[in-house]
């Protein structure tokens, strides 16, 4: 295991100030781009390193900056901050810890893009975050990084911080947009809203989260070869029943297994039950999965997904039915309400599990759980909804026998409905 | 109602926007620093300064758990309840927590010291079970540190 890149420093205590920052190389892949390069030739660099988004959606990131037409006359950069999906906490920790290392990342992607107005969303639970990375832009602007004429040239960029309010949905990057144009955070149509052609006030807007755009000032400082050479670099939040829950950095595609004995192994030795590969909007996987590469293809495979590559960690004294239904309370209370099969759904999946939960469960309940399921899915704006079902699959496929057991133990005896014999039946009777 | 000060704060974030409603969330919050919360008559007064009808603040302020349309005490206490913390045992913190206070989640106490707020993940894992008390975060809790913590409020 070589040493880490986006994590090389944030262990040192002055790498907020900017001169610490500069010793130890930064802003030098910023000098040699606005002095040497091209903007196309860093979008270049950035298509080569295979950079995907590491937000959730796992789009690569030099093909989203190519869509943006080159000859708009006003565009934007806006980097989502909004670090919601749970048990993800890396973007905060690169935000605390090496924040000059974003306002790079933000002022080489905006050369790249001919971008002069950035802001940076970020959920207002990140006082430290925010200050700290005010700090380093005010710094930033001193030295002639940000603002006007930067380093000598023509290129001029301002950065703002834009704070959010509370509200998960927020993270999603049509509804981020609304709320910084003032709105309720509700999700636009794609299309015609992609944010690449038609974003912020419907012009075009490069979006990435603040990790990817971590990513950036070292591939064009080292190279995309380098880059790929070093896994590529990705940040696993590893949380849940470890020893020591943390951000670990590790080549792309390490396996659960891994992770887990990076993070100090399982609390009091116990065995894995499950595991979040990627966040609870992905589909939780069992022991059996625990040597699977967490990457993009091998997930997808399985039904899962890396999303924000946030691993969190069941052990055997788990109860998987238990922590489903956290999971889709969650996404019920954060849904934004636009659409029915979320808004809905996710207040009919929730109502049967607590009944599951508290003794009142029937065993028509499975089948009724993997109906939700089916009909959550591709049927809304976004994917929050969609967020639901793998939680949901997982428990019907592989947890079935913790629900059956719920059901069997079921105090109560079901009320059923008294039919009564007045030509056609109830609907749903 | 808000201080001049505050005004001219609200003023500078409408220049950071080629739209002035973008700038409605910040200078709610802005309002709020000052007044804990957002009665109506700081949301008509944010209104006029931006220049948006009422109904639009309103609309935009009861959508975002933060920004406050009901008064919250002294201090808000945010506790985290989703699946990184409950595994590592929020369910104990909260219960500790409402039984120090004497109120349940999502209640102020009766002396308007202490709002608690059970939320969703504050991207803290690493300190799971985790609370934010105002703007510090803290945690790896015991119930009997939360219990500490809220004990040294003032």
């Amino acid at each position: 295991m070589g040493q880490p890149v986006l994590l090389r420093h944030v262990r040192e205590p002055d790498q907020g100030e900017i001169e610490a920052y500069e010793r130890r190389g930064g802003y030098t892949a910023l000098r040699r781009a606005v002095r040497e390069m091209s903007p196309e030739q860093v979008t270049d660099l950035v298509d080569q390193a295979q950079l995907r988004g590491r937000g959730g959606a796992g789009f690569p990131a030099g093909r989203k900056w190519k869509f943006v037409p080159k000859d708009a006359p006003v565009k934007y950069l806006v980097v989502n901050a909004d670090e919601g999906e749970p048990g993800t906490f890396k973007d905060r920790t690169l935000l605390e810890r090496d924040p000059h290392l974003l306002v790079e990342g933000i002022a080489l992607t905006a050369y790249a893009n001919g971008v002069r107005t950035a802001y940076v969303y970020m959920r207002r639970e990140f006082y430290e975050a925010r200050r700290r990375l005010e700090r380093a832009m005010a710094q930033a602007y001193e030295r002639g990084y940000l603002g006007r004429n930067i380093l000598g040239t023509d290129f001029s960029l301002d950065v703002y911080v834009h704070p959010g309010a509370g509200a998960y949905i927020a993270g999603e990057e049509t509804a981020l947009l609304e709320s910084l144009e003032g709105k309720r955070a509700m999700p636009r149509l794609k299309p015609p809203y992609f944010p690449a052609v038609m974003g912020l006030y419907e012009k075009p807007t490069v979006l990435n989260n603040v990790e990817t755009l971590c990513c950036v000032p070292w591939i064009v400082r080292e190279g995309p070869e380098w880059w790929l050479e070093q896994g590529p670099p990705q940040l696993y939040s590893v949380s849940g029943h470890v020893q020591r829950p943390q951000v670990v950095e590790a080549p792309l595609g390490t396996p659960a297994r891994e992770l887990i004995a990076r993070a100090g192994g399982m609390r009091g030795g116990r065995r894995v039950k499950a595991f979040y590969p990627g966040g609870t909007s992905s589909r939780p996987l069992t022991a059996q999965h625990l040597d699977v590469p967490l990457r993009h293809e091998e997930l997808a495979r399985l039904g899962s997904m890396l999303g924000s590559a946030a691993v969190i960690v069941m052990d055997e004294t788990t109860d998987m039915v238990k922590v489903i239904a956290r999971v889709c309370e969650f996404y019920r209370d954060e849904s934004c309400g636009k659409c029915t099969p979320c808004r809905e759904g996710t207040v009919w999946v929730t109502q049967i599990l607590d009944r599951i939960l508290h003794g009142r469960g029937r065993w028509e309940d499975l089948d009724l759980l993997a109906s939700l399921a089916r009909n959550m899915t591709g049927t809304c704006f976004c994917p929050l909804g969609e967020s639901v079902p793998p939680s949901l699959r997982a428990g019907l496929e592989d947890f079935r026998e913790e629900f059956e057991a719920y059901i069997r133990a079921a105090r109560e005896p079901v009320q059923m409905p008294v039919r009564l014999h007045l030509g056609a039946p109830a609907p749903g009777g | 109602m808000l201080s001049e000060r505050a005004r001219r704060d609200i003023q500078a974030l409408r220049a950071r926007y080629p739209v002035a409603q973008s700038a409605l969330v910040p200078a709610l919050l802005r309002a709020q620093e000052e007044l804990g919360w957002l009665p109506p008559e700081a949301m008509a007064e944010v209104a006029e300064l931006l220049g948006l009808p009422v109904e639009v603040v309103a609309e935009v302020a009861s959508f975002y758990t933060l920004l406050f349309t009901e008064p919250v005490g002294r201090h808000v206490v945010q506790l985290c309840t989703n699946v990184s913390c409950m595994l590592s045992g929020a369910e104990a913190v909260r219960q500790r927590v409402e039984e120090e206070l004497g109120i349940r989640a999502g209640q102020t106490t009766p002396d308007r010291r202490v709002t608690l707020l059970a939320v969703e993940c504050l991207a803290a894992c690493d300190h799971a079970p985790c609370m934010m008390v105002d703007e510090r975060r803290c945690g790896p809790l015991t119930p009997e540190d939360a219990a500490q913590l809220l004990r040294e409020l003032d």
